[in-house]
């Protein structure tokens, strides 16, 4: 259908996640039982709705350092408000979560189209900037989980049908996108802004608002991702997730979305969650270091790109035909 | 004539009135005022840098008129961005084709306004009527395809096609068929005069003469930002309207120096490079400067490219002080006495961020630094006699070149390349966007230094650069030389023919 390359692309990533699967099934019947396969989607959660942000941000040609950064302090936020004030109950810890995300997020995405810097460099200054501002939050100090009331730890530990709050979440993420990026204009029109960005001006459509757009919604989903991390992991202090924004920026390219924008879909960004996430949890089964992960997404990287790099010359032709 | 006098309604559908729009303090526009009709093609003649693609911008509204007036229906209209231009029904075919490569040909064509069921966007819908747009064009590529995969013509097509999904009052071709070939362009004035006939007013802007002629039925001229002359097609004939693009006083002071002609330095024969230019000859000797006048595209910079080794030659050789050299790569290139300052002087030319210092050492770095350091208080002692033989205006060797002026930073390229003293000096557009002083400045010291005893090949789009300081002047068009003149024979007119094959 639309977009032919991408979808086989997608097609390709799922056999090989699929195939993934299979193997290592093959020498480990209880990898494959459901009890496993959800545990695997409970752990990938984060970084599903992590890269579909990050998505956003790359396909109109940008890059988030600071989405890791600003999962921390939004979750540092949220942990202090719920050790401060355990009564308040869930929905308030959300609502703020998603608030100091966006706000965050939002920060990133005026400095890149108000004031035309690189992403790259204002968000490798706000990922310190945020970390910085989480040390001055708790003074350095943990949070941990005698701090936490029952209901910000077991939210997202509430199972339905088998899977965890936390891993519907995810779900519900992925289906939204799906229908975002493909039937509305909001979602279409990241897409001719990264593809484009000079035919896009000339369409009436500002690419840097469209970044900004991005960048704020990609905050957004990093502050929720903050109290999901920190009531998973049950601790909060000035380094969790440090590091995180690679794996989630490798996970979207494996996935297929390309660095220099316009190009990538939600299945394939889910495919390469999902590619990271099983490796991650058949390495220790089948006795490899769980350090190896680094090494084989960086391969994985490495070797999708070659694959892609079809050099195309786009010359003009000046002569014309000899007969002409 | 008579036809086209009766179909002409009185009322012009869009007017513009004493237009002007200037940047930084160039003025872009001075006095542009164009009429167009219902249901006929205005053709849009001008020089490059008559301030064509400004009014295009202007008209689709990605700028906005500094003074002048513009109407829609005899209405005072103001163009807020593009999206306004399309919904007032003014839309443009751009020469570069402005269409997007990863998205399928049906979504192009309603990239602005896509069908919608409620909040989400329909996309049988979409597919169906983009299905029925092409079918009306009668082309033959699927609205399923990725745009990426079209040819330059079909990608204009889209552009078209992206004009009929709302109601077309004006549409505007600004070089459609720069890239096309003879075929390509005919299907697309195929579809230009459909759309003619029913009603829509065209501005069709062109170097192409034929083209001109076989499809417009008025014509407007602009020179140097301000509209010179219109009237019918019919009736008129390419040496008037070349005379009207052309007619500026050529008054301007080119301080050309007389030389005398000494021994061949730079031979070029039959060199020819697939896609970019064909069985290109000539010959430059001591004391000479060639200018190559064409159009813009017409191949001229891929050819200096070509003979500084950048990219290689299919077939054909070159000589050089009347042995045969071959130039793989610029190394080689300078190593035989060749020196190229690129047309993109900010990319190609300097290094903005470093100094003159460093810029002009840059090609110099053997001699400075024998024992592989290199010394400052020479580097500076060059770059200092270089500012005064050249006479830039800078507060020393040490000043950033972003800091200078566009004449100055010029300057600065030239003396990288004069400080290695090579026999052909190859310029590509020298004098583009520096103003008059540094201009008369710059052709000063080229001039100087074909006078002792080098050879000056100068590409220039600029007619009165060009007629004041060649000696011969190699006229290219479409990749191919098309003319050969000496001074005493070269006029404007002649010059401006044979690149546009009038």
């Amino acid at each position: 259908m639309i977009q032919n390359s991408a979808a086989r692309r997608d097609l390709a990533l799922g056999v090989i996640v699929v195939l993934l699967l299979a193997s290592v099934t093959a020498a480990f019947p209880q990898f494959a039982q459901p009890g496993n396969l959800a545990e695997i989607l409970d752990d990938s959660a984060i970084l599903i709705l992590l890269a579909l942000g990050q998505m956003l941000v790359i396909l109109t040609r940008g890059i988030d350092l600071s989405i890791a950064a600003n999962l921390a302090l939004s979750g540092m936020l949220v942990a202090l408000l719920n050790k401060n004030y355990p009564g308040l109950g869930v929905a308030p810890v959300l609502l703020i979560a998603l608030v100091s995300g966006t706000l965050l997020g939002a920060i990133n995405g005026l400095l890149v189209w108000r004031l035309k810097l690189p992403p790259i460099v204002v968000t490798l200054g706000t990922m310190s900037v945020y970390r910085g501002v989480i040390y001055l939050l708790s003074g350095g100090t943990w949070v941990n989980d005698n701090h936490m009331s029952p209901q910000f730890l077991g939210f997202i530990r509430y199972e339905l049908l088998g899977l965890t709050l936390l891993s519907w979440l995810a779900i519900f993420a992925v289906a939204a996108f799906a229908v975002v990026m493909r039937y509305t204009v909001l979602g279409r029109n990241l897409y001719t802004a990264g593809g484009n960005p000079a035919a896009a001006t000339y369409t009436g459509i500002d690419p840097g608002r469209m970044q900004c757009i991005a960048y704020t919604i990609c905050g957004a989903i990093a502050g929720l991702c903050g109290y999901l991390w920190v009531a998973r992991f049950a601790v909060a202090y000035t380094d969790i997730a440090l590091g995180f924004e690679l794996q989630v920026i490798a996970a979207c390219l494996i996935g297929g979305v390309a660095i220099a924008g316009g190009i990538g879909t939600v299945a394939g960004v889910v495919l390469g969650c999902l590619f990271i996430g099983v490796i991650r949890n058949a390495l220790p089964l089948i006795g490899i270091s769980p350090f190896w992960q680094m090494g084989i997404n960086g391969l994985v990287i490495v070797v999708a790109a070659v694959l892609s790099a079809r050099r195309r010359e786009d010359k003009r032709a000046i002569l014309e035909a000899q007969a002409a | 004539m008579s036809a086209a006098i009766q179909q002409a309604p009185a009322q012009p559908i869009l007017t513009l009135t004493q237009v002007k729009k200037s940047f930084g303090g160039a003025h872009a526009l001075r006095d542009a005022n164009l009429d167009l009709y219902p249901g006929q093609v205005t053709a849009l003649i001008g020089e490059n840098g008559a301030g064509k693609s400004t009014l295009v911008k202007i008209l689709c509204g990605i700028h906005q008129p500094d003074g002048g007036e513009l109407t829609l229906d005899g209405r005072s209209i103001r163009v807020r961005d593009p999206e306004h231009a399309r919904q007032l029904g003014i839309n443009v075919v751009h020469q570069e084709c402005v269409v997007f490569d990863n998205l399928t040909v049906a979504e192009n064509i309603f990239v602005s306004n896509r069908p919608k069921n409620g909040r989400f966007i329909a996309w049988r819908e979409m597919r169906t009527r983009a299905a029925e747009i092409l079918r009306q064009l009668d082309v033959s590529f699927s609205p399923d395809m990725l745009a990426g995969q079209l040819s330059v013509a079909q990608k204009h097509i889209v552009q078209i096609a992206r004009a009929l999904t709302s109601e077309a009052r004006v549409l505007i071709l600004d070089e459609p068929t720069a890239a096309l070939s003879h075929r390509e362009a005919e299907d697309l004035f195929r579809i230009a005069r459909r759309l003619r006939d029913a009603g829509c007013a065209l501005l069709f802007i062109s170097h192409k003469f034929e083209e001109i002629f076989s499809l417009a039925d008025r014509y407007v001229v602009f020179r140097d930002g301000a509209s010179v002359g219109n009237g019918m097609i019919a009736g008129t004939g390419s040496e008037q309207l070349i005379r009207m693009m052309v007619g500026r006083s050529v008054e301007q002071l080119f301080p050309k120096l007389e030389t005398t002609l000494g021994k061949e330095l730079l031979r070029v024969e039959s060199l020819s490079r697939a896609q970019e230019f064909d069985n290109i000859s000539f010959s430059v000797r001591q004391g000479e400067t060639l200018g190559i006048y064409g159009l813009v595209g017409a191949g001229r910079t891929e050819l200096a490219q070509c003979l500084f080794g950048l990219t290689a030659p299919d077939s054909g050789s070159i000589q050089v002080g009347g042995k045969p050299v071959s130039i793989a790569n610029p190394a080689d290139a300078v190593r035989h006495g060749l020196a190229y300052v690129p047309e993109d002087r900010q990319q190609q030319g300097a290094i903005l961020p470093f100094s003159i210092a460093a810029n002009v050492s840059l090609t110099n770095l053997n001699s400075l630094a024998p024992r592989g350091i290199c010394s400052r208080q020479r580097e500076s002692a060059l770059a200092n006699h270089w500012i005064s033989a050249l006479g830039i205006k800078a507060t020393g060797p040490e000043q950033n070149v972003g800091d200078l002026s566009g004449g100055n930073q010029q300057k600065v390229v030239i003396a990288k390349w004069l400080a290695r003293s090579p026999k052909v000096l190859i310029l590509d557009e020298p004098t583009k966007g520096i103003d008059v002083g540094a201009k008369s400045a710059v052709h000063a010291v080229t001039s100087a230094f074909a006078q002792r005893g080098n050879a000056v090949v100068m590409i220039s789009s600029e007619l009165p650069e060009i007629l004041g300081m060649s000696d011969r002047i190699l006229v290219m068009r479409r990749g191919r030389v098309r003319a050969l003149l000496d001074r005493s024979e070269a006029t404007a007119e002649n010059v401006v023919q044979a690149a546009t094959d009038a």
